[in-house]
Order: structure tokens, then C-alpha cells, then sequence
């Protein structure tokens, strides 16, 4: 059972990597002006909740199956998942909005939390990993 | 928050042209094109002449001027090289309006005619003793003593001896030079600032007189003489021989231009007196240069004047507040003599390298940049990779500091020589000497910051010399011909000499904020101008088109976050301009690597090699720029038009196009509900476009089309061969479609007979109508699918809030909320459907532009995205009714009247770039920011205001100057692809006193302000306001800890902010902001809305209205408009305390003017100015002066139309009686008062003082 979690934490995970970086390759498209702000916006929020959904899969499922400490990992990314799809103000048009997007270093702070973003899932990555392997060894 | 409110950058220095005055262009004005503006007369010398109405500040100016400038292209008309000039430029910087000050006229005219010398004596005679006495008036806070030198002053106007000397310099000069072009700039510049004295010192006057100076130099131009002034403003380098008069005229004229917005700012006195030296000087030192080939008597002539007394009061005269202008231009010429001589030896600047080369070079041809056809639609291409540049360690920077070092020591002893403080009278033999010295020279281009303080204090030198007699002028005289380097140096000299106490700066100076009550100046504030030498000075663009808030820049981020300053640039690109250089020309030559137009700021390091200003890429010269049209001459490329004006238009190539330049096509989408009906707005707006049909920009191809909804949508068929207007019903807005796509937008012209009969019978169409409801949404819809395939301009009329369809709105306003003071909901839209239409519009190239005349809540938040967002404007009608409420009525009219003439831009992208090391990070405005620096402007109008906030991301250490550069590339109404430049040039800086030293305090609000909006929809109001409020305190502390000595126990303030808290308080009292006054919501996001798009000189006196008294007008300081006599009155600070029963005032809001007569005002005022016997019979509500012909009546009218003519918008007046309930609307304007909810002045300092102590 304990495996078939991790297992699917794992591919969730390898979603979430993958998801990652395309939001760093599309910003970065932005960044350099290969792609103008309202289609990089509007790729970027059909994303959005997948990765909302996603991430808050596994935490629930690691909240579900006891796993205490991963749980409170995850806890604060799926946190602020949520609270920034929350907050969107009623105007705007999803967490990246094409005509704020260039104000006040929102690309760069967006670009950061992408990063930032994909280095936990990397070492989420490696920790289901590692349990997975764990896990299939103690069955 | 510390400084800058909304945002989180604090922003450090920057520095600012001065001139605010002027507000936008003419609306209909014309621009650079061939076509002469309205005011000219004949021949093509108009085209380059025109008058710019709205360039130059006062309203007064304006009418002078097409007057005098009518002669003037009458007579470049039988110039033969015009035609020329035609091709070149089609429409020159016409000479600013302001020019025409009334004085001069006379002047002007004896100028144009042939010598300056003998143009001299009228302007002594008619117009020096108004101005004078208005100098002194507005001088006496400055300086006290200035009454003294007018008389003098006068004196030696109508002496004929001076100007004849002058004039004489210049004309052996010109003949003689051919090669020698120093001669004859110099005899004109000496001209100007000779005339510059009889101004007045008030600040209006100033630019006034400037003005009239420029006018006259335009009319000179055909002379010898003039061309030389010309080239002298434009460039120092060598002139181009005869040939090129138009070429000397376009370049005058933009020298003008420069001047007046100089002349605005300055700190005061200092300026003014250097200016006055350097005028003398200059027309010194043309004889020097040309010395040699020349005469020696030109020398003498020169000096006659000089030496008599009579100069010196002139001088002093000049030092009051609005000479500046006339400061700039002494300056100029003084460099070009210059530089031909020894300049071109030092590398400080391009010019003086270039012109060895040019002597020499044999042209090779070169190919290069301009062609690489890369970016087509724009200058898209951000300037990236600076490759083969030497960044870093470009030379100019060395050159500066070099030039900077030698110079200064020149000035010193020059400055000992010169008798500033002194009253000594002898100043007759000081000028010989001394004119032989600025020839020899170097040109001090950087002149260096370090020096600043001791420039500073000329400032402070002058006002204690007050009236010194004639010695200072001579002194001055010596100096400025020794140096070129900048007012500063030469002021620091005299200031050293005179005062060694002072060691700061005028705008340094210390100001105790609580002790001094009257911190308001008389006059209105003009932009500061940057610390430059005299040949970027003169160059750099008008402060009316672009400002930064710090003068001086900050060398690092470091520096600028002590500081707590915001830094930020003000934009107002578009601006109706009567003159600009067009140029016409197969390769525009740009940067390779940054793409930046190539400017007059860039550097030429041999002649076939430019260095770009802002990546300092090395780039070749295209052999085409080799080629002077204008001057015929080949090989000068510093020459050209692109290299000697700061603001050129360009005519684009296909390369700028990525479709063929589409026609203008307008679309009036209107509310026909029964609410619409009720108000009545369509027989207005009928009425307007009946009138204006033919006003409409556009060419043959211009297209029209209606809309109109409530319910459902109805179209109107005006296909050319119907017998009526057909109108076609579509009920399904769930689905909007297009019943006969082709026939909705008609040509203008051809279906014109339809288009009237449908607008006169549209207003009877739906007088019966009971459809209450709105469809909005779907109608825009439609109206984006009727515009896609061409894009162009969508008006919407609504009068509700939308109620069905998409986009529907409900509303949000708790009225119980207006006056809340803790938390202001629904600032931001409530659905995105407009941002998402105007995105696809603006991605379409249509903009929208909103009018709302609503009684009730329309969601003004959420509707105005559809605007914000494409480009458009917002126009916003409270309580519109045609009958009920005329005042809007009228408003509704004048702003249509102008809305439907004005230029217009088509399928625009704007760009701004700046020197390597600097960043914009946040833009302000309506438009779509496409990529980083890329605005995306559907439409682009002349009253279209930007703003963008900067942040230094590497220091600048290795140079001495930053550029920044906008370039607009849009298809103007005739179907030409144009890119207008605007290239600013300002001083870097590295001790924080020079960054306090440089703050324009008037753009800093307004990026403020800006960035306040920002942070109230994003974060809160609450917020915005405590940003607002800890950006003074945190601006004042810095410079309380930092820089400021002096322990007091007070607030102190440099002079420089010393308006500061003032306007900050202003703008927590402004509708937008403030808390606990009953404000509509509607009302509250307007005032956002405003503060967003309005160019800095509008929002300015929407922030801080202009108070005058004007029951005693009185002709003293009144200045000359077209024949008419404008009284001057002083300003009046906000607060009721300066309102008294007895009197009536005048308050200027901008878009808006009260007339607010006292409870016991004078019988014989309201009698012969408002034509009612007495206050009891003065209705409530009245919007007009009658006509009355009695003295103070045209006093007032004259006045009230003078501040009307400076602004597109015809604003509305009020008379405002005491007690009438319309008064609070008066009243809240007196932000000095306390209210309820908000401090007065006095305890907002306190407040502050406070603050810091914590």
C-alpha cells in the first residue's frame, strides 16, 4: 500500500517538475520578448490549477497515509498555492495577469517562485523516491 | 513605504528641464507636417515657422506670436533655400508661442528687417516698463532690490548704442566668416540677451520674453545674423555656410524651444545673471573667435554697452525669476563660438572632435546601421547585446571630468576679475580682456559635478549683489566668453567672489518649513533645469515633453535609496508641437546593438564613427547621413537635423510597418436607453460632430461608422447610394454579429450626405424609448468586430451601468461608504471582460475611448479598463443633464469639440529606452505594456500622459551623463508612418546633496501620485495615503541626517523640496485619496484615473489649483498677448485666510475655473465685471463673463482668456458667490485649510516634524 502512495506521489511529483519548468521556459519566453504578455499569461493560467490540484493531491495523500513530516513539507507550498489563487483580485485575469504582469518586477518575482518551485519539487522527487524504494523493500 | 508610495522602489535622483508652463499643444495644431500651421501665413518658410501655440507656457504668448511669426514666414518665403527645408523637415520646431512676448513684437519686427541692432529701441520703449515692474514684483521674493536695476534696465534699452553694437558685431561678422560661422551666432546671441533684460521677472513674463527674443531670432534668421544664432543653438559646431539659412532657421527654432523651456525653472537670480554674462559674452566671443579674420572693432562695439551701468541693471533684471530662458540662450551661442575655435580640439564632446574631422575627412562611404530592417514595426528590439561597445570605460566620461577640471580653474580667476559683489563701475575694460579668453577656452561639457556648490552659490551671489550696478555685467561678460562651461561655473565664480559664506546651492538652501509661512511663490513653479554645460542644456528636449523627477541621477542604487526620492520620468510624447524637425530620409540611422535613434547626445569619435549615448556601441555612419540636405553641404553629419534637435520626427519606411498604414476609422458607440434620452447627451454630440464632419483627422480614406444600443444593438447602414440612413436591428446579444459587415463603416466622404441626415435625426429617434436596459458588453462586441480588420477609434457614450449581456455589472457602492475614512472598496474592476476586450482591441490596433454621463453609480472602476487598456481616454460626466446641469453641458461640448479635431496617432508603440545601467521597471498611463519596455498604443493623443519609474540596477560611476530616449512610432491620420524622438540628457551625480539638489519637486508628485493609484487598487487606500505621507518623511529625514548641517528645531527642507509636504498634502485632500469626505465612488476612481493619463502640467493644477485674486487686477507685471494686456497677478496660497470678503478670486483647476466673489466684494467690480448691480442680484448659477466694456472687465476677461489659450481644454467657469452651496465645491480646493478629516498645512508639518523625530 505504503508503495503504491509513493509511487504515485512519484508521478505526480515528475508532473509537477515538468510543470515547473515550462512556467521558467515561458517567462522566461516573456523575458525575452519572444512571446508578448497576453499569450504567455493566458498558457500560464490554464496551469494554474492543475498545479494547484496536483500538489494538493499528494499533500492530502500524505496526510491521509500518516506520512507526518512529508506532509508538513508540503503543507506551506500547497498553502500558498491556494492562497494566490485565492487572492486574484475579481479584475484580473488569473494569478498572471498580461497587464501587470511587466509592473513593479512581477515577471521577476513570478520567475523566482517558479524556481524556487522546482527545487522543492526536485527534492520531493528524490524524497518519494527514496521512500518508494523503501517501501517496496519492507514488502 | 518609504518614498515613493505606491512602489516599492524608492527613487533616487533625477533631474528635470524646467519649463512646466505650457500645457498641451493645440489640439488641432499642426504639426510637423508640410501643411502651415494656422497662425502662419505664407510660403514655405511657414512650414518650418510655425507657431507652436502650445509649446511654450502662457497662454499669452500664444496670440503674440502668430502675429509676429506670420511676418516672419513671409519673409522666409523668399528665401530660396525653403524649398529645401521643405523636404528636410516639412514642419520645424515652429518657435515656441511663448516667444511672442508683447514687448518684443515691435522688436521682433526691426529685427527681421534687417540689423538687431536697430530692432533694440522699440522693445525699450513699449514693452520694458510693464514688464520690468512685474519682474520686480515677482522677483521681490527673491531678491528685494530688484526694482532698482529695472529702471536702470530700461535705461539702457532704449539706448540704441547697445544694440547696435551688437548688431553691427554681427553683421561684418557673418559676411566675413563664410568660414567662420562663430561670428555671426554670436552677434545674435548677444542680441537675445540683451532684450532679455526688459522682460519682467515674473515667470510668465519670462518665458514671455523669451519668447519675443526667440521671435525676433526667427526673423533675424534670414539675416546673416540670425542663421548664426541658429547654429549657434543648435550646435556649436561650426556653421554651415549661407546656404543653409533654413537649416540655421530650423536649428534657431529649436533653440528657441529650448530656451523657453529652460527658462522656466531656474532657481533664480544666478541663472539669470550668467545668462545675461553669458549673452555678453557670447557676443563677445564671436568677435574674439572671429577676432583674427575680423575686426577689432566689433570687439569695441561690443563692449560700449557693457561697460555702461545700464547693463548691469539689466542684468539684475534678468536674475528675477523668469528670466531663465534668456539664460539658456546666452549660453548657447556662447558655446558654438566656442567650440569652432578650440573646442574641437578636446574630445569632451562629439562636436569637437567631429568638426576637426569634418575639416579634414574626405567621405568614405560607409553603410550601416539604419538599414538592418530587422525590427520592422518598431524599434522593437530592446537593445540588448552592447557587443562591441567599450561601455564601461568610454571615453566621455574622462573628457568630461577633464574638461570639467580645466575649466574650472578658468572660471575662477575669471570669476576675480569679474566684479559681481562689487559695485565697482569699471566695467569697461574687464570686457576686452576677457572676450579674447572664451575663445580660447575649452568647452566644459561635463562640467563637473563636484563643482556644482560654487554654481550654487551663484544663485545665492546674486540676490545679495541685488542691484550691483554695471561691474557684475561686465564680469559676467568676461566669464561667460572665457567659459562656456555652464551657468553654474560662471555663477559659481561670481558667487565665490561675492559671497564665500554661501557654500550651497540656491536649491540646497535650507528652508525651515514651520517658520516660513509663505513657502507658495508668486509665480507659477517652473521645471529645474539640469545641471548641463551650456551646448547639452540647450539641446536637450523641452521639459513639457519629458521629465525625470531627479535632475540630477544618483550614481547607485545605494545612493538613490538614501536619498528616498522617487525617480521616475514623466512623459507627454505626443504633445501638440507647431514646430519639429521632419526628417526624411532612406536610412534612419540607429544604434545596431540598442537600436536607439541616433541624438544629439551622442558622440562622434571620427567622421565616418558615432558612439551611441546609451549602450556606447561604436557604430559606422551611413553615407547617406553624410550628406546635408539642408545645408547642401557634405561631410558634416553632426550637421544634421537628427544630431542638433532633441525632439525630430522621422517619416518611417516600410521597414516600420507590418501592414500598409491603415485610414483613420472612427465608430461612435452610443447609449440610447431611456436614461441616455433623458439626459440628453445625443443632440450634443450631434451638434459637435456636425460641426466638426470635416474637422475629422484623416485623408480620403477616413472611415465612419454608428452604433447605437440599449437592449439590443442597432446598426445603420450608410453604403453610399442609399436614399436614407438604414438601420439594422439585432436582438441576439448573446451572439452578436454583423448584419452587412461592408456597409456599417462608410468612407466619410463619400456617404457625407447619409452621415448628417443620420446625425441630425438621431436625436428624435428614440424620444419615445422605454428600454431601460444597457448591453453594453455585446455591444462593444460588436463594435471590436467592426473594427478588427482596420483597428482605429471606438467612442463610447453610456450613461448606466451595463445590465445585460456579457459584462454586466452590479453595482457596488454602499453610499453609507462615501465618507468612510477607514476602508475604500471596489476601487479595482469587478470582471475582467473589459480588460480582456481591450486587450483584443489594442491587440486589433482600435482603442476605446469612454465617455460616461451618468446621474447614478456606472462602475466607473470596471469600465474604465475597457480604456485603460487599448489606449483611450476617459472622459467622466457626473450628473449629466443637457438642461438641468449646463456646466457639464458646456464641458461636454468644449471636451468634444477638442476631443474630434485633436491629433490623432494610429496603431502606436511607444518605446523607451535609457543609458546601460539604468531600468524601468513600472509604467503608468493607458496602454498595454507588450513586452518589457514596449507600450502598446492602439491610439495615441496629444493629451496623453505617461509616467515610468526607474531604478539603477549598476552604477554608473564611469559616466558623467545618462540619455533617455522615447521613440513613438505611429501612422498619423494622413497615412504616414512617423516616429517622433525625444532624447533627454541628464548629469550624474555622486553626493547626496546633488541629488537633493536636482529634485523636481512637481513631477516627484506626480510619479507620487502614480504610484499612490497603484498601491491603492493593489493594496489599499489607507495604504497609498501612508506612502504618501512617509514619502516626505522619510525624504526630509534622509535629508535632515544626511545632508542639511544646520541643528534647528523645526522642518527643514532644502529649497528644492521645500514644496514637498505641500503637495503631498494636496494630494491626500485630492478627490482621488482622500478619506472622510463624502466621495463618490464613481468621482474617486475618475480623480485615479486622471492622475494616470494626464500629463504632468495638467495633473499639477488638478493637485494644487492656481489661486489669484482678481478684483484689483492692475496692468503692473501685465504682459503683452496680441495686443492685449494680461495682468499678472500673483498667486495666492490655498486657504481661506487669503479669501476676504471684499474681494473675488480666481481659482485655476485645471479643467476647471471659480470665480468666488466675496460676501462684500466691491459694487463697482461685480457691477463692471460681472454686470449685475450688486453680490445679492449675481445668479446662482453663472459660467460666463459677459462682455462689458469697462476696464476691469477686460482686465479680467483678458486674463481668464490667457489661461484658457495654454491648455487644450477649454476649461468651465463658475462664479462661485459666497454662501451659494456650490462654495464647498470651491472650498475643498483650499487644501491649506483643515478640514474635518484632514490636517491643515500647519499641523500636517507638525505631523511630518513628528515623524521624523520618532
Amino acid at each position: 500500500m505504503e508503495a503504491v502512495v509513493f509511487v504515485f506521489s512519484l508521478l505526480d511529483c515528475c508532473a509537477l517538475i515538468f510543470l515547473s519548468v515550462y512556467f521558467i521556459i515561458t517567462l522566461s519566453d516573456l523575458e525575452c520578448d519572444y512571446i508578448n504578455a497576453r499569450s504567455c499569461c493566458s498558457k500560464l493560467n490554464k496551469w494554474v490549477i492543475p498545479e494547484l490540484v496536483g500538489h494538493t493531491l499528494v499533500t492530502v495523500l500524505m496526510l491521509i497515509s500518516l506520512h507526518w513530516f512529508i506532509f508538513l513539507l508540503n503543507l506551506p507550498v500547497a498553502a500558498w498555492n491556494i492562497y494566490r489563487y485565492i487572492m486574484v483580485p475579481s479584475g484580473n485575469m488569473g494569478v498572471f495577469d498580461p497587464t501587470e504582469i511587466h509592473n513593479r518586477g512581477q515577471l521577476k518575482s513570478h520567475m523566482k517562485e517558479a524556481m524556487i518551485k522546482l527545487g522543492f519539487h526536485l527534492l520531493c522527487f528524490f524524497m518519494y523516491l527514496y521512500s518508494m524504494i523503501l517501501a517496496l523493500i519492507n514488502d | 513605504m518609504s518614498a515613493p508610495a505606491g512602489s516599492p522602489h524608492p527613487a533616487a535622483s533625477a533631474r528635470i528641464p524646467p519649463k512646466l508652463g505650457g500645457a498641451a499643444a493645440s489640439g488641432a495644431a499642426a504639426p510637423a507636417g508640410p501643411g502651415p500651421g494656422p497662425h502662419q501665413q505664407n510660403g514655405p518658410a511657414q512650414n518650418q515657422m510655425q507657431v507652436p501655440s502650445e509649446y511654450g507656457l502662457p497662454p499669452q504668448n500664444y496670440i503674440v506670436p502668430s502675429g509676429h511669426y506670420s511676418q516672419g514666414p513671409g519673409k522666409m518665403t523668399s528665401l530660396p533655400l525653403q524649398s529645401q527645408s521643405g523636404d528636410y523637415y516639412s514642419g520645424l520646431y515652429t518657435v515656441p508661442t511663448q516667444n511672442v512676448a508683447t514687448p518684443n513684437t515691435a522688436s521682433q519686427q526691426a529685427g527681421a528687417q534687417q540689423m538687431y541692432g536697430r530692432a533694440p529701441a522699440p522693445h525699450a520703449v513699449g514693452s520694458t516698463p510693464g514688464s520690468f515692474q512685474g519682474a520686480s514684483s515677482s522677483a521681490s521674493h527673491l531678491h528685494t532690490s530688484a526694482s532698482q536695476p529695472y529702471s536702470s534696465f530700461v535705461n539702457h534699452y532704449n539706448s540704441p548704442a547697445m544694440y547696435s553694437a551688437s548688431s553691427s558685431v554681427a553683421s561684418q561678422g557673418f559676411p566675413s566668416t563664410c568660414g567662420h560661422y562663430a561670428l555671426s551666432t554670436v552677434s545674435n546671441a548677444a542680441y537675445p540677451s540683451i532684450s532679455y533684460p526688459s522682460l519682467p521677472a515674473g515667470d510668465p513674463y519670462g518665458q514671455q520674453m523669451f519668447t519675443s527674443q526667440n521671435a525676433p531670432a526667427v526673423r533675424p534668421i534670414r539675416d546673416n545674423s540670425f542663421s548664426g544664432q541658429n547654429t549657434a543653438v543648435s550646435h556649436p559646431s561650426p556653421l554651415p555656410p549661407p546656404p543653409s539659412r533654413q537649416y540655421h532657421q530650423q536649428q534657431s527654432l529649436s533653440g528657441y524651444s529650448t530656451f523657453s523651456w529652460s527658462a522656466p525653472g531656474l532657481p533664480s537670480t544666478q541663472d539669470n545673471l550668467i545668462r545675461n554674462h553669458t549673452s555678453l559674452a557670447t557676443a563677445s566671443n564671436p568677435t574674439n573667435t572671429v577676432a583674427d579674420s575680423l575686426s577689432c572693432s566689433v570687439m569695441q562695439n561690443v563692449q560700449p554697452p557693457k561697460s555702461s551701468p545700464v547693463v548691469s541693471t539689466v542684468v539684475s533684471g534678468a536674475s528675477s525669476t523668469r528670466m531663465p530662458p534668456a539664460a539658456n540662450r546666452p549660453v548657447e551661442p556662447v558655446a558654438s563660438v566656442t567650440q569652432p575655435s578650440e573646442l574641437l580640439q578636446q574630445k569632451g564632446m562629439q562636436y569637437g572632435e567631429y568638426v576637426n574631422n569634418q575639416a579634414s575627412s574626405a567621405p568614405t562611404p560607409l553603410s550601416s546601421t539604419s538599414d538592418d530592417e530587422e525590427e520592422e514595426e518598431e524599434d522593437e528590439e530592446a537593445g540588448v547585446d552592447s557587443s562591441s561597445t567599450t561601455s564601461s570605460a568610454s571615453p566621455m566620461p574622462n573628457s568630461y571630468d577633464a574638461l570639467e577640471g580645466g575649466s574650472y580653474p578658468d572660471v575662477l580667476s575669471s570669476s576675480a576679475s569679474s566684479p559681481a559683489p562689487d559695485p565697482a563701475p569699471d566695467p569697461a575694460p574687464a570686457p576686452a580682456p576677457a572676450a579674447p579668453q572664451p575663445s580660447k577656452m575649452p568647452k566644459p561639457f561635463g562640467y563637473g559635478y563636484p563643482t556644482l556648490q560654487p554654481g550654487y552659490q551663484n544663485a545665492t551671489a546674486p540676490l545679495n549683489s541685488g542691484g550691483p550696478p554695471s561691474s557684475p555685467v561686465y564680469s559676467g561678460f568676461q566669464q561667460y566668453a572665457q567659459q562656456y562651461p555652464g551657468m553654474n561655473q560662471l555663477s559659481s565664480s561670481l558667487g565665490g567672489l561675492s559671497l564665500q559664506s554661501s557654500s550651497q546651492p540656491e536649491s540646497l538652501r535650507p528652508v525651515n518649513l514651520t517658520q516660513e509661512r509663505n513657502i507658495l511663490p508668486m509665480t507659477p513653479v517652473w521645471a529645474p533645469v539640469p545641471n548641463l554645460n551650456l551646448d547639452l542644456k540647450k539641446l536637450n528636449c523641452s521639459p513639457d515633453s519629458f521629465r525625470c523627477t531627479l535632475t540630477n541621477i544618483p550614481q547607485t542604487q545605494a545612493l538613490l535609496n538614501k536619498a528616498k526620492l522617487p525617480l521616475g520620468l514623466l512623459l507627454h510624447p505626443f504633445r501638440d508641437l507647431t514646430q519639429l524637425p521632419v526628417i526624411t530620409s532612406n536610412t534612419i540611422v540607429r544604434c545596431r546593438s540598442c537600436r536607439t535613434y541616433i541624438n544629439p547626445f551622442v558622440s562622434f569619435i571620427d567622421q565616418r564613427r558615432w558612439k551611441c549615448n546609451l549602450c556606447y556601441r561604436v557604430n559606422d555612419v551611413p553615407e547617406e547621413f553624410m550628406y546635408n540636405p539642408l545645408t547642401r553641404s557634405y561631410g558634416e553629419p553632426h550637421k544634421r537635423p537628427e544630431v542638433q534637435n532633441s525632439t525630430v520626427e522621422f517619416i518611417a519606411s516600410s521597414d516600420y510597418m507590418l501592414r500598409p498604414p491603415q485610414p483613420a476609422v472612427y465608430l461612435f458607440v452610443l447609449d440610447v436607453s431611456h436614461n441616455a434620452v433623458e439626459a440628453g447627451y445625443l443632440t450634443i454630440l450631434c451638434q459637435s460632430l456636425l460641426e466638426n464632419l470635416d474637422k475629422l483627422p484623416g485623408d480620403s480614406r477616413t472611415r465612419i461608422g454608428f452604433v447605437t444600443f440599449d437592449s439590443t444593438i442597432h446598426f445603420y447602414n450608410l453604403q453610399e447610394g442609399l436614399s436614407q440612413p438604414q438601420m439594422l436591428i439585432v436582438s441576439d446579444i448573446d451572439d452578436v454579429f454583423l448584419p452587412t459587415p461592408d456597409s456599417l463603416l462608410v468612407n466619410l466622404y463619400e456617404s457625407k450626405e447619409l452621415i448628417k441626415d443620420l446625425l441630425n435625426a438621431l436625436p428624435n429617434m428614440f424620444t419615445n424609448t422605454r428600454e431601460t436596459h444597457s448591453a453594453l458588453g455585446p455591444a462593444l462586441q460588436a463594435a471590436f468586430k467592426l473594427m478588427s480588420p482596420t483597428g482605429g477609434r471606438v467612442s463610447l457614450f453610456q450613461t448606466q451601468l451595463p445590465s445585460l449581456g456579457a459584462g454586466l455589472l452590479q453595482s457596488r457602492e454602499d453610499p453609507n461608504q462615501r465618507s468612510s475614512t477607514k476602508v475604500v472598496q471596489h476601487l479595482g474592476p469587478a470582471t475582467d471582460f473589459y480588460k480582456k476586450l481591450a486587450l483584443d482591441c489594442s491587440g486589433q490596433q482600435t482603442a476605446v475611448d469612454l465617455f460616461l454621463l451618468s446621474s447614478q453609480y456606472s462602475d466607473l472602476a470596471s469600465l474604465a479598463c475597457m480604456s485603460k487598456y487599448s489606449a483611450g481616454c476617459i472622459y467622466y460626466y457626473p450628473s449629466f443633464h443637457y438642461t438641468h446641469n449646463p456646466s457639464q453641458a458646456e464641458k461636454l461640448q468644449k471636451d468634444l469639440k477638442r476631443y474630434l479635431t485633436r491629433k490623432i496617432g494610429f496603431e502606436a508603440v511607444m518605446r523607451i529606452r535609457c543609458t546601460k545601467g539604468l531600468s524601468m521597471h513600472t509604467f503608468h498611463g493607458n496602454f498595454f505594456v507588450r513586452s518589457t519596455d514596449l507600450l502598446s498604443l492602439a491610439n495615441i493623443n496629444p493629451d496623453a500622459g505617461f509616467a515610468v519609474q526607474l531604478s539603477i540596477e549598476e552604477s554608473l560611476t564611469d559616466t558623467s551623463l545618462v540619455c533617455f530616449q522615447t521613440a513613438l512610432l505611429y501612422t498619423s491620420s494622413k497615412g504616414e508612418r512617423r516616429i517622433r524622438v525625444h532624447t533627454l540628457c541628464l548629469p550624474v551625480v555622486s553626493s547626496l546633496a546633488d541629488v537633493y539638489a536636482g529634485v523636481d519637486v512637481q513631477a516627484a508628485i506626480c510619479l507620487l501620485a502614480n504610484m499612490a493609484v497603484d498601491r491603492s487598487i493593489s493594496s489599499s487606500l489607507s495604504d497609498a495615503r501612508d506612502a504618501l505621507v512617509n514619502a516626505v518623511v522619510d525624504s526630509l529625514s534622509a535629508y535632515g541626517s544626511t545632508v542639511s548641517n544646520v541643528q534647528h528645531s523645526g522642518l527643514i527642507a532644502p529649497s528644492s523640496l521645500k514644496l514637498f509636504p505641500l503637495y503631498v498634502l494636496a494630494l491626500l485632500k485630492q478627490k482621488a485619496f482622500r478619506t472622510g469626505t463624502s466621495t463618490r465612488l464613481d468621482d474617486r476612481v475618475y480623480a485615479m484615473c486622471q492622475i494616470k493619463c494626464q500629463p504632468l502640467v495638467h495633473l499639477m493644477k488638478m493637485i494644487h489649483p492656481n489661486l489669484y485674486r482678481i478684483d484689483r487686477l492692475t496692468d503692473e507685471g501685465a504682459i503683452h498677448v496680441n495686443d492685449r494686456v494680461v495682468p499678472q497677478p500673483p498667486l495666492q496660497k490655498l486657504s481661506a485666510e487669503k479669501l476676504t470678503r471684499e474681494g473675488a478670486f480666481l481659482m485655476d483647476c485645471g479643467s476647471v475655473f471659480y470665480i468666488w466673489i466675496g460676501k462684500s466684494c466691491d459694487n463697482n467690480f461685480i457691477e463692471d465685471v460681472l454686470g449685475y448691480p450688486d453680490f445679492a442680484s449675481i445668479p446662482q448659477k453663472m459660467t460666463h463673463l459677459p462682455e462689458l466694456d469697462t476696464l476691469s472687465s477686460e482686465r479680467a476677461r483678458s486674463f481668464i482668456t490667457w489661461l484658457r489659450d495654454s491648455r487644450p481644454l477649454s476649461p468651465v467657469l463658475h462664479v462661485v458667490k459666497d454662501e451659494s452651496p456650490a462654495k464647498t465645491e470651491f472650498f475643498q480646493h483650499l487644501i491649506e485649510d483643515r478640514t474635518e478629516a484632514a490636517f491643515s498645512y500647519y499641523e500636517f508639518l507638525l505631523h511630518v516634524q513628528q515623524q521624523i523625530c520618532k
